[in-house]
């Protein structure tokens, strides 16, 4: 059976490299949804050999514009042409066929399988007598996880690895592909700055070999390491089509937002309060030995935004995760307001004053069955009820209340919440937080895959809170963020503290240097370290 | 149907002309009543008889049994749940009740035997079902036990010790004996109010406080949540073993109800009572629009589906049409319906997101 599984490392060098040579390009395209316009008019080339970046606020097209492109969805009118040649792709399968694959911001995996199974689902390398050949895979997935600098065992279950490592299995995935042009939505939304970095070395080798990329983030400053075209879209609208060495990070948010991109961050002084919340030996094993948090030891004053930062692992969601009540075999003190807490399950410390507002927002943020409403009022239920029944007029103020102050754009509050924008949803699931009158706020990378927009309102809030003597812990793997809106900074590595700064003190360059404390000289990469 | 679809649709059509899709989503929503609608028309154009008083009497009271276990049934339903083994409990309680009334409490030790007054007997037979649904919803939550393997193993232990009660036999003739105070069991099955079977208004009754308890309480809330997506609800604060348990127990409770309910009809307590139950019960939950996966429906359309079979297995009887096909017709239309519920939801959801382009 020929396989092309050897191009990979062969082609590398012959490979010519012609500038501005557009492979893709999607011409006039306009999609109509019913009652809406995503897509007016848009053109888009696709250059080989360079990351032609795509950004823009959620609801400005980028996704529906790759949708299209990966044969997701039919455009209403234009046409995309291939090498010259018009084609419509009707399934992801048939772009695939044609050299077109994505990697989409939802991972797109079974938890249910091995890291094997998923690089090849759909694809699986068959014997000649029709079965699965395993060894075969399994040397592949090595390979490529190996140029991938990650210790992941390939046999493992996919469920079982971190968000991060399974966004790394997700582009193994579509490198696996042998693709010509490659997708990526979002790809670092989950990564830390090492991760990233060989994200990056993969992506510029791909881009030697030719392979054209399309890379959709929010994170801007990235897209200038590695970006070599910008297109911006605004309101399905195409803005800006620029070269990436002409343009700069405040430019960019301009041409999205079309306003001043000053306001992005908006932290004040403040005057912190009293100590809140004294954490001492906070302490968690972790499976299979060793500490996932080791002897933590913190305050938090009243007032303070509380910067977290840290690679993936380094045990910064493990202790919100603790003191929200949701890890149970801890030990340790925390003290709030003097007084010991000893609740030790989520309600216990929803009531106490603890509100967590995790990480992944669909799998522990939202309930996808539910309303706007009824996720908002999921986790202060009691508030609303009266001795014999929930009254639907409190729940009803208490609602709108929040839809207004965290100006959540939301048609009816008894939408699916299914129907709204990732910010929009976020800010949903940060409601229901409030709700709660919690003394301490704990958000786990609250920002993560929304929009520059919805950002800075996420930040506003957050300002918000602390000045009416909140304690806000704030975890962001975005330096830029963590940097511009704590008043404080933690650096975590491998369960322990590593390093603590004032605003005043901190700087991109310490943080790193605290992160990788305790790592070795080669973090990720070392097999057997 | 329930009630926060009906204000959202009362919304959409105050905001908007009433267009094509209005109408196809009044229709599809409605879906249960209209087929109930259908059915009955059918039917009583067919046979004559069919909607007369003593037939119309008939059908509710084997509608209220299934209609009662299925009240049940949609609490475990909705939080992504199944319970197997609510035909068995209540084949269980029966056959405790039966015991209770005719040989009641033997202590050898002391050499007497206790008959506990009628209403005892309801209570601890309801007590026996409860604590069954109980343990079964514990074995799901501490031993994290799939809820099929948990109930499927409920529903042979229920079915074993209904048995072994009287060794398979049947408590004839439950009327208990005036000199042990323990009569009057058998007025739950024959008794009326108002010209109506008492089990219909048992399960009036168990509907409304179902009703209340699934729209109107922070638990019912809870019920949703779970079935939506558990870890989100834990992260709430939802207690979700407590409330897993409680549902569970609900159950329990209902089925012993019914087991109650028929023993009195019989004036017997036969171990076999309510065989494969549970399957017609899951199948008028389906029927009303609760998804399998939990998470959506109610307790209207549960009602509502469980007259549709009621009605469908008593009209196709009454018209003399086969078994055979009675049980492929009703499967068909079991298929059928929760092939409009998937494009209901299809279209529910394209709405809604129509909804909120126009906004964004």
């Amino acid at each position: 059976m020929p396989k092309d599984t050897h191009v990979i490392n062969s082609e590398s060098s012959t490979m010519p490299k012609t500038q501005n040579d557009i492979i893709l390009s999607a011409q006039n395209i306009t999609k109509i949804f019913p009652g809406t316009v995503a897509l007016d008019d848009v053109s888009f080339d696709v250059r080989k050999g360079k990351v032609n970046v795509l950004i823009g606020e959620n609801g400005a097209g980028k996704s529906t514009l790759m949708k299209i492109l990966a044969g997701v969805q039919p455009p209403t009118s234009g046409k995309i042409l291939l090498d010259g040649k018009e084609i419509h792709p009707r399934s992801p399968l048939e772009a695939t066929r044609l050299g077109i694959g994505m990697i989409f911001q939802e991972l797109n995996l079974c938890p249910n399988l091995s890291v094997v199974d998923n690089i090849f689902l759909a694809r699986e390398i068959t014997r000649r007598d029709g079965l699965i050949a395993r060894r075969a895979q399994k040397k592949r997935a090595t390979e490529l996880l190996t140029k991938l600098e990650q210790k992941i065992d390939p046999d493992k279950l996919l469920g079982d690895l971190r968000i991060g490592e399974q966004q790394i299995v997700e582009i193994a995935k579509a490198l696996a592909q042998e693709v010509r042009i490659l997708i990526m939505d979002e790809p670092t939304s989950a990564l830390s700055a090492s991760e990233v970095e060989v994200l990056f070395r993969v992506i510029r080798e791909l881009k030697s070999r030719g392979v054209a990329i399309i890379y959709i983030s929010h994170k801007l400053e990235e897209l200038l390491q590695i970006g070599d075209y910008i297109t911006i879209l605004r309101d399905g609208f195409k803005v800006a089509d620029e070269v990436a060495s002409n343009t700069d990070v405040p430019w960019m948010i301009e041409k999205m937002v079309g306003r001043n991109p000053a306001a992005l961050f908006t932290r004040e002084e403040r005057q912190l309060g009293n100590i809140l919340l004294k954490v001492e030996n906070l302490t968690m094993p972790r499976l299979g030995g060793g500490f996932a948090l080791d002897h933590i030891s913190f305050d938090l004053h009243e007032g303070e935004i509380l910067g977290f930062y840290g690679l993936m692992g380094a045990g910064r969601s493990d202790l919100v995760n603790c003191l929200a009540g949701a890890q149970l075999q801890t030990a340790g003190e925390i003290w709030l307001n003097d007084e010991l807490i000893t609740t030790k399950d989520v309600s216990g410390r929803i009531d106490a004053g603890f509100m967590l507002i995790p990480e992944d927002r669909q799998r522990y943020g939202l309930v996808q069955t539910l309303s706007v409403k009824d996720n908002m009022l999921l986790a202060s239920l009691k508030n609303y009820f009266n001795g014999f029944f929930l009254a639907h007029k409190q729940e009803n103020v208490a609602t709108e209340q929040q839809v207004k102050d965290l100006s959540i754009r939301v048609a009816n509050p008894n939408q699916p919440i299914t129907a709204l924008s990732g910010g929009n949803q976020q800010k949903v699931v940060v409601g229901k937080g409030l709700l709660t009158q919690p003394k301490v706020l704990l958000l786990d990378e609250p920002t993560r895959g929304i929009d520059v927009g919805a950002k800075s309102e996420i930040f506003e809030i957050m300002n918000n809170l602390a000045s009416k003597g909140y304690g806000v812990v704030f975890i962001s793997s975005e330096l830029k963020e963590v940097l511009a809106m704590s008043d404080r900074i933690l650096v975590m590595s491998k369960g322990k503290i590593t390093g603590e700064f004032s605003h005043q003190e901190a700087t991109e360059e310490k943080l790193v240097a605290a992160s990788a404390i305790g790592h070795g000289p080669s973090i990720g990469g070392n097999h057997r370290g | 149907m329930d009630k926060e679809t009906k204000t959202n649709s009362e919304q959409l059509k105050k905001q908007r002309k009433i267009t094509k899709t209005d109408v196809q989503q009044f229709l599809l929503r409605g879906r249960t009543f209209i087929a109930l609608f259908l059915v009955l028309a059918v039917f009583s154009t067919l046979s004559p008889q069919f909607l007369g008083i003593g037939n119309v009497v008939i059908m509710s009271k084997h509608v209220a049994i299934n209609a009662i276990l299925a009240i049940g049934m949609t609490f475990v339903i909705l939080t992504g749940g199944i319970d197997l083994s609510v035909g068995s409990i209540a084949g269980m309680t029966a056959m405790i009740a039966g015991g209770l009334i005719n040989e009641g409490i033997i202590l050898p030790q002391l050499g007497i035997i206790i008959y506990p007054h009628t209403w005892m007997v309801i209570v601890i037979s309801l007590a026996a079902g409860t604590l069954m649904g109980a343990i079964s919803g514990w074995i799901i939550t501490r031993f994290n036990v799939a809820p099929f393997i948990a109930t499927l193993g409920m529903m042979y232990i229920a079915r074993g010790m209904a048995g072994l009660r009287n060794n398979g036999y049947t408590f004839p003739n439950i009327i208990g004996r005036a000199e042990y105070g323990n009569t009057g069991f058998e007025l739950l099955g024959t008794g009326s109010l108002l010209g109506i079977n008492y089990s219909i208004w048992i399960m009036i009754a168990f509907a409304l406080i179902a009703y209340f308890v699934t729209s109107r309480l922070p638990f019912g809330r809870h019920v949703f949540a779970i079935g939506g997506n558990e870890d989100t609800a834990e992260l709430s604060g939802v207690r979700v073993y407590r409330t897993k348990v409680i549902v569970y127990s609900i159950s329990g409770f209902c089925s012993a109800m019914v087991g109650l309910i028929i023993a009195a009809q019989l004036v017997a307590a036969h171990p076999a009572t309510a065989d494969t139950y549970e399957l017609s019960a899951i199948a008028a939950v389906v029927l009303g629009g609760t998804s399998l996966s939990g998470g959506s429906g109610g307790i209207g359309g549960t009602l509502i589906g469980a007259f549709v079979i009621g009605v469908l297995v008593d009209g196709l009887n009454i018209l003399g049409v086969s078994s055979f096909w009675q049980k492929v017709i009703k499967g068909a239309v079991i298929v059928l319906a929760v092939i409009i519920d998937q494009v209901q939801r299809r279209m529910q959801e394209r709405i809604a997101l129509q909804e909120q382009q126009e906004i964004d």
